[in-house]
């Protein structure tokens, strides 16, 4: 979230899409209904199903899923044609002005510079045009064609009223109905937040509709305002903590990256993650990365990360590829992987496909699951009948099976979606034998250690030398390893500005990012996380929920990333003299000598606002982006593309183009092609979901919960339960090409049929909560149905659109 | 506990005076559920059953949301779910909270022959006392809102009580605290019906021209009310009673029981009306039936 | 179901008509007539904590049987919101109020299990067993297939034929330590939900 859930609040317009949040996030929800409540806000769902959250909309109104950048592409034109935008802010604080390189195209659904054998693009067109003091080139009057404002007036042009109906199946009037709510936002005073979640990013376009939200918000001035932002609700509890501390094949903690194999030695590494200023007087904060990575080398490798070895930079893994999810259950089905380890992650529930998943692990020699509960990913290997119709005898697979504590027995620190750090307190032993996944993986690591220092092996040395400082080796404490991420001064820390004075002294937790060097003499393992485990001690323990401006803020709660920043480009809630756009809510103001507030300022806490340096920080223009430049795969304009099993077999924008029917960047490999379905044998649309009543596969464990919602269902709408004969609570067969499942058929009216191209298209929902292995009663993992495609950026699977056949069990 | 302790203004089938000096300062209390509020996450469901130590069985879908598909005496309260095409239209999903109501006027208690069984304490809240029940189900034929159930372990009724346990030490009842959406609040009466009455101004405003407070006179008002996006269909709500009323033959029953000289009288009297009462699994025991034939052979 | 049976009208009218006729007499039953439900937290531990299921991190207190003393065994027996909390203010949802089956699920794992290849059942061991042997068999893959250097001789450095992912409701310190260890050891097939 760029905001926090208190901040909904004070929104006047809730655009609930690609999310639902009321089932999902119920008690984040609460400040949906605080603001229809108090504010007299109103709430617009958009979903294929009539959800729980449209239960207690203003507006709801259906739309077919995979099609919502056409939806919203269309709300964009809407706002540029009707001019419904707040000038100010756009004008100021975004790169509507900047002029694009001549070789920049689109054609046919392209964008130039594509590969359709590396399906893959040469971005190097997609950039802006510099002047000859190296700066990137502005028209302030927009009337340049090459403009990013006219550019992007020209690519919306074709996203009108009529294409949304017939490739979303939203009726015109719904549609301009939220169309004029959103834009009664674009005056300063009035304001419209987001609510997404994996409606939106699963997708094999996810990431590109995030970012047409996040366009429509910048034109109404909606990014950094109280009661606005783009905000994804997360799906676990510390889901947003793993990602800051960048457990994924190709980050490091606090959104560094891991090299490429080509950035051979460190100076290259920093040149192209050391961001340059593109305007004049910009912070560009990632000027500081190397300060960011030699300390987190330094906590790492600690005295062996030393200057002369590059603070140890070939001890890094070096990339050749992305090795995410998808990528890992290929290699696994190609018999590519030995090993892997499940810490409580279900994979063979989460990822696609589980068939190949399946295939994958019975190729592996050994599976390490450590979770509290049984999963049916521990029991890959065991015989459920229909649901999980294997031989054990034919699985060679050795699997262990390590009990872990769970939330109520350790102590320890989530990162929610407003990012807050909150500390939390153990109540109980575990039970029996169970140990934390703190003591399993340091007791693991132990060993292996011992083993390379007994026996040698391999490059031992990144082995050898990690830095290990825990009092009990074999259980380092979670107080340690915060203040290990927080980060602290190695040596004395002189004040740059008069050496004689010493800011920290050696072994003192560091205040906050900005207190961090790149020559070796601090250690933090995330620089955003710096200052959680500040030298006053544990501020994510903090409990004084007091909130004075009464918008919410409560800055003594807990800590949040960054610097305890609340909303995220908080600078430009203020205009050009730094006074709130809106009064009636003050953020963060200029008190004529520095910045004020209730929050803390998203820029330089002493910079003047009239001096040109933009709001948004960590971008080298100091403004927001429109054009992404080569920042997405698919294109520096978010454009629809077909999901990859589509009811249609083409795409309406481009019914010509083969090559732009679906995502021409996505991730999918050629046997997943292979394994795509067609409309003619699959002619219904899927969605997949979770319910309020459970989460994901782990309270089909939970006693209440399987009491509130037994049994599994699929939920499809009366047109085509008539047309199909299934009575409501009759057992259904859905199938798709790559697996089926049986289930309950729930018959409703909260899901019609609608009308694509002159076709009737009916949705299917399918809620995922069951499986073989709980006391809910079995299921089928609905993941048998779900094809393997990931989108281009984040290879986040596309489990909310495909295709099945729905007929009576 | 003693009895002149707990506020209590009535008890079922009992004649002497219930101590009635003290009043509380603020009046009774009430639980209000805004419908339009409610988003149907079940949480007052399963913190009832976690607050009050049930546990119900692990049913079966049969193609509602509904679960458990009804209340029984481990589910006291249990959310309905109605789908509902207005003249519009548009789809509406009307969902309510479904439990005892709580009557000023409680049907339960004056159809109820065991002293005690049920009581009203001075804050409104009807609860049962199980260990005095003996199980005839003459409750659930009192109550206008088929909301008590019989056990088919130990034969007595259940219901909501109100969480008249966290009551009495200044707690909101379980259901109340855990609401996500804030759909249902707990407080004095007279709060309840004010906050009632802004919730309601805020309806209008968005088109439900009919909201409103569903507080029904003919059971004396009751302290669980609803907000309404129809009141004046309160029958959409998975059949919410329009104008409930204690059944007649209630009223009938507490006439014979009260003077005591009728006692005798009633025996024969009320093998007449018996025919008419619903009553809960009718499965007793050989045990009970001893049990049964002991009383009345005591007396 | 309806009507009465024979049996159901003697229960009902003996009950009846001994009920009142006592209490008309001015004699109080032998138990109470009314009495609410003990209130079962009072001197209950309280300990602060965090729902581990969705991002909203509602707060939430866990209620310990006993007062925190030695001799007393804490196990969790009620969980219900943290008023003070600014986002959940109390409330939790039906997943957060359900915590207290989690923590006591029948599926809850106690100790660590073993399946043989090609079996079809778990075996416990120990944990210096399951430890040990894993350890080994990460070795053994690491020293076989780890690759130093590319063909063209490009420093690489990584270890691609086991991979791991990690839990997205680990703490921060957990997930910090598993990343620290995961990249000491080359590893780049790491992953975790935040994508799927």
């Amino acid at each position: 979230m760029t905001n926090h859930w208190v901040d909904i609040k004070n929104a006047d317009i809730i655009l609930i899409m690609g999310g639902n949040a009321a089932e999902a996030h119920p008690c984040g929800f609460k400040w949906v209904t605080e603001a229809k409540a108090h504010r007299g806000a109103k709430l617009i769902v958009v979903d294929p199903r009539f959800t729980r959250s449209a239960s207690v909309a203003d507006v709801y109104a259906p739309i077919r899923t995979g099609t919502d950048i056409v939806f919203l592409g269309g709300v964009i034109r809407h706002l540029l044609e009707k001019d419904q935008i707040q000038h100010e802010y756009v004008r100021n604080y975004t790169d509507l002005s900047f002029i694009v390189r001549e070789d920049f195209s689109f054609e046919d659904g392209l964008f130039s510079g594509y590969n359709p054998e590396k399906r893959r693009y040469d971005k190097s067109s997609w950039d802006y045009e510099r002047g000859e003091d190296g700066y990137v080139k502005t028209d302030p009057t927009l009337q340049h064609p090459r403009c990013v404002y006219q550019l992007m007036k020209q690519h919306y042009a074709r996203y009108t009223p009529e294409m949304v109906e017939r490739v979303c199946g939203t009726p015109q009037a719904k549609f301009l109905q939220i169309c004029e709510m959103l834009a009664s936002t674009a005056p300063a005073n009035r304001v419209a937040t987001i609510l997404y979640a994996l409606g939106w990013a699963q997708h094999s376009i996810g990431a590109q509709i995030i970012r047409t939200a996040a366009m429509m918000q910048l034109l109404l001035g909606n990014i950094g305002m109280p009661g606005g932002g783009i905000n994804a609700l997360r799906g676990h509890s510390n889901i947003q903590g793993l990602t800051d501390l960048g457990l994924m094949s190709n980050l490091l903690p606090g959104y560094l990256t891991l090299p490429n194999e080509a950035e051979q030695d460190l100076p290259q590494y920093l040149a192209a993650r050391t961001l340059k200023p593109l305007r004049p007087n910009q912070m560009s904060y990632w000027q500081n990365y190397p300060k960011f990575f030699v300390s987190l080398m330094k906590a790492w490798w600690g005295k062996a990360a030393t200057a002369e070895n590059n603070w140890a930079y070939d001890y890094l893994p070096k990339l050749d590829k992305l090795y995410d999810l998808l990528q890992v259950v290929e290699l696994m089905a190609q018999g590519k992987m030995n090993g892997y380890i499940c810490q409580g992650f279900n994979v063979l529930a989460a990822a696609p496909n589980k068939a190949k998943v399946l295939e994958g692990l019975a190729k592996l020699k050994y599976l390490v699951v450590m979770d509290p509960l049984a999963t049916e990913t521990s029991e890959f290997w065991r015989n459920a009948g229909e649901s999980n119709p294997v031989d054990p005898s034919k699985i060679q697979t050795e699997v262990f099976r390590l009990p872990t504590t769970c939330f109520a027995e350790e102590d320890g620190s989530l990162v929610n979606s407003g990012r807050w750090l909150q500390w939390h307190w153990k109540g109980a032993e575990p039970p029996g034998e169970a140990r934390s996944d703190i003591e399993i993986m340091a007791e693991l690591f132990l060993r292996i250690r011992e083993r390379y220092r007994r026996e040698g092996g391999t490059f031992p040395a990144p082995i050898l030398d990690l830095w290990w400082p825990y009092a009990n080796e074999a259980n380092p404490t979670p107080e340690e390893l915060a203040k290990e991420y927080s980060g602290k001064a190695l040596v004395d820390l002189p004040d740059p500005k008069d050496p004689a004075r010493i800011v920290r002294r050696a072994g003192e937790q560091l205040a906050g990012f900005a207190e961090l060097r790149d020559d070796g003499s601090t250690a933090c393992g995330c620089w955003i996380f710096s200052g959680s485990w500040g030298p006053t001690g544990n501020l994510m323990a903090r409990r004084d929920n007091s909130d004075p401006t009464g918008i919410g803020q409560t800055l003594g709660w807990s800590w949040a990333w960054p610097a305890n920043r609340r909303i995220l480009y908080n600078r430009a809630s203020a205009d050009l003299q730094g006074r709130p756009f809106d009064p009636q809510r003050k953020l963060i103001y200029w008190n004529g000598k520095a910045w004020a507030g209730a929050d803390v300022p998203d820029y330089k806490a002493d910079e003047p606002p009239d001096t040109g340096m933009g709001p948004f920080i960590m971008n080298p223009e100091g403004v927001a982006r429109f054009f992404a430049r080569a920042g997405m795969a698919e294109g520096p304009f978010p454009e629809h593309y077909e999901p990859f099993e589509t009811p249609l077999g083409y795409n309406p924008l481009h019914p010509k183009t083969p090559a732009a029917t679906s995502n021409p960047a996505a991730r999918v490999f050629a046997r997943d092609l292979a394994d795509m379905g067609k409309v003619e044998e699959f002619p219904h649309v899927a969605t997949t979901y979770r319910l309020t009543e459970h989460f994901h596969y782990w309270t089909k464990n939970v006693r209440l919960n399987a009491i509130v919602q037994p049994e599994q269902f699929v939920e499809i709408g009366e047109a085509l339960a008539k047309e199909l004969g299934i009575a409501n609570g009759e057992r259904v067969k859905v199938s798709s090409k790559r697996g089926y499942i049986k289930a309950v058929a729930l018959v409703t009216k909260r899901i019609r049929p609608l009308t694509i191209e002159g076709k009737t298209v009916h949705h299917v929902g399918i809620p995922i909560h069951w499986g073989f292995v709980g006391i809910a009663k079995p299921g089928f993992l609905a993941n048998a149905l779900t094809p393997s495609v990931g989108d281009g950026n984040i290879q986040t699977p596309e489990f909310k659109s495909f295709l099945v056949k729905v007929e009576k069990a | 506990m003693a009895l002149q302790s707990l506020d209590i203004k009535r008890r079922s089938a009992t004649t002497s005076p219930t101590p009635s000096v003290r009043e509380p300062s603020v009046g009774a209390v009430a639980k209000l559920i805004d419908v339009s509020k409610c988003i149907g996450c079940k949480a007052c469901q399963t913190a009832c059953m976690e607050w009050n130590d049930l546990r119900d069985e692990i049913g079966t879908n049969v193609g509602v949301y509904d679960n458990p598909a009804d209340l029984t005496e481990h589910s006291w309260t249990v959310m309905r779910f109605a789908e509902y095409e207005n003249p519009q239209g548009d789809l509406e999903w009307l969902i309510r909270k479904d439990g005892c109501m709580h009557c000023e006027d409680p049907g339960c208690l004056k159809a109820c022959p065991s002293p005690g069984a049920i009581v009203q304490y001075a804050n409104g809240i009807v609860d049962f006392h199980e260990e005095h029940c003996i199980g005839c189900g003459y409750c659930v034929t009192g109550c206008p809102f088929n909301v008590p159930r019989l056990s088919k372990k130990d034969h007595k009724a259940y219901k909501c009580t109100l969480c008249s346990d966290r009551v009495a030490v200044g707690q909101e009842p379980a259901c109340v605290k855990t609401c996500p959406t804030g759909a249902i609040e707990f407080g004095t009466k007279e709060e309840m019906k004010e906050h009632a009455q802004a919730r309601i101004a805020d309806l209008k405003s968005r088109g439900y021209a009919n909201a409103g407070l569903y507080d029904p006179a003919g059971v004396g008002g009751t302290h669980v009310m609803y907000v309404l996006h129809h009141a004046d269909q309160p029958t959409l709500y998975s059949g919410l009673p329009k104008d409930p009323q204690i059944s007649p033959t209630v009223s009938l029953w507490k006439g014979v029981a009260k003077p005591l000289s009728m006692a005798a009288m009633a025996l024969a009297a009320l093998v007449g009306f018996f025919h008419y009462m619903r009553v809960g699994p009718a499965e007793t025991s050989e045990e009970d039936e001893r049990n049964a034939e002991k009383e009345v052979s005591h007396e | 179901m309806n009507g009465m049976n024979r049996r159901q009208f003697f229960k009902v009218s003996a009950a009846m008509l001994s009920g009142s006729s006592m209490a008309a007499l001015g004699l109080a039953p032998q138990t109470a007539l009314a009495e609410v439900r003990q209130y079962k937290l009072a001197r209950m531990t309280e300990t602060r904590n965090t729902c581990p299921y969705c991002s909203v991190g509602c707060g939430i207190l866990m209620y310990g049987l006993g007062d925190g003393a030695k001799n007393a065994k804490a196990t969790i027996v009620h969980i219900e919101g943290d008023a003070d909390h600014p986002v959940n203010r109390g409330t939790l949802c039906p997943k957060g109020a359900s915590l207290i089956d989690f923590i006591h699920s029948p599926n809850r794992l106690k100790q660590p299990q073993y399946r043989a290849p090609g079996s079809d059942k778990w075996q416990t061991i120990s944990w210096d067993e399951a430890l040990d042997r894993i350890a080994a068999l990460m070795k053994a893959d690491r020293d076989a297939n780890f690759v130093e250097k590319t063909a063209e001789g490009k420093t690489v450095n990584r270890w691609l034929t086991t991979g791991m992912l990690a839990a997205s409701a680990s703490s921060n310190e957990t997930a910090y330590l598993t990343h620290k260890i995961v990249r000491s050891l080359g590893m780049l097939a790491f992953d975790n939900q935040a994508r799927v």
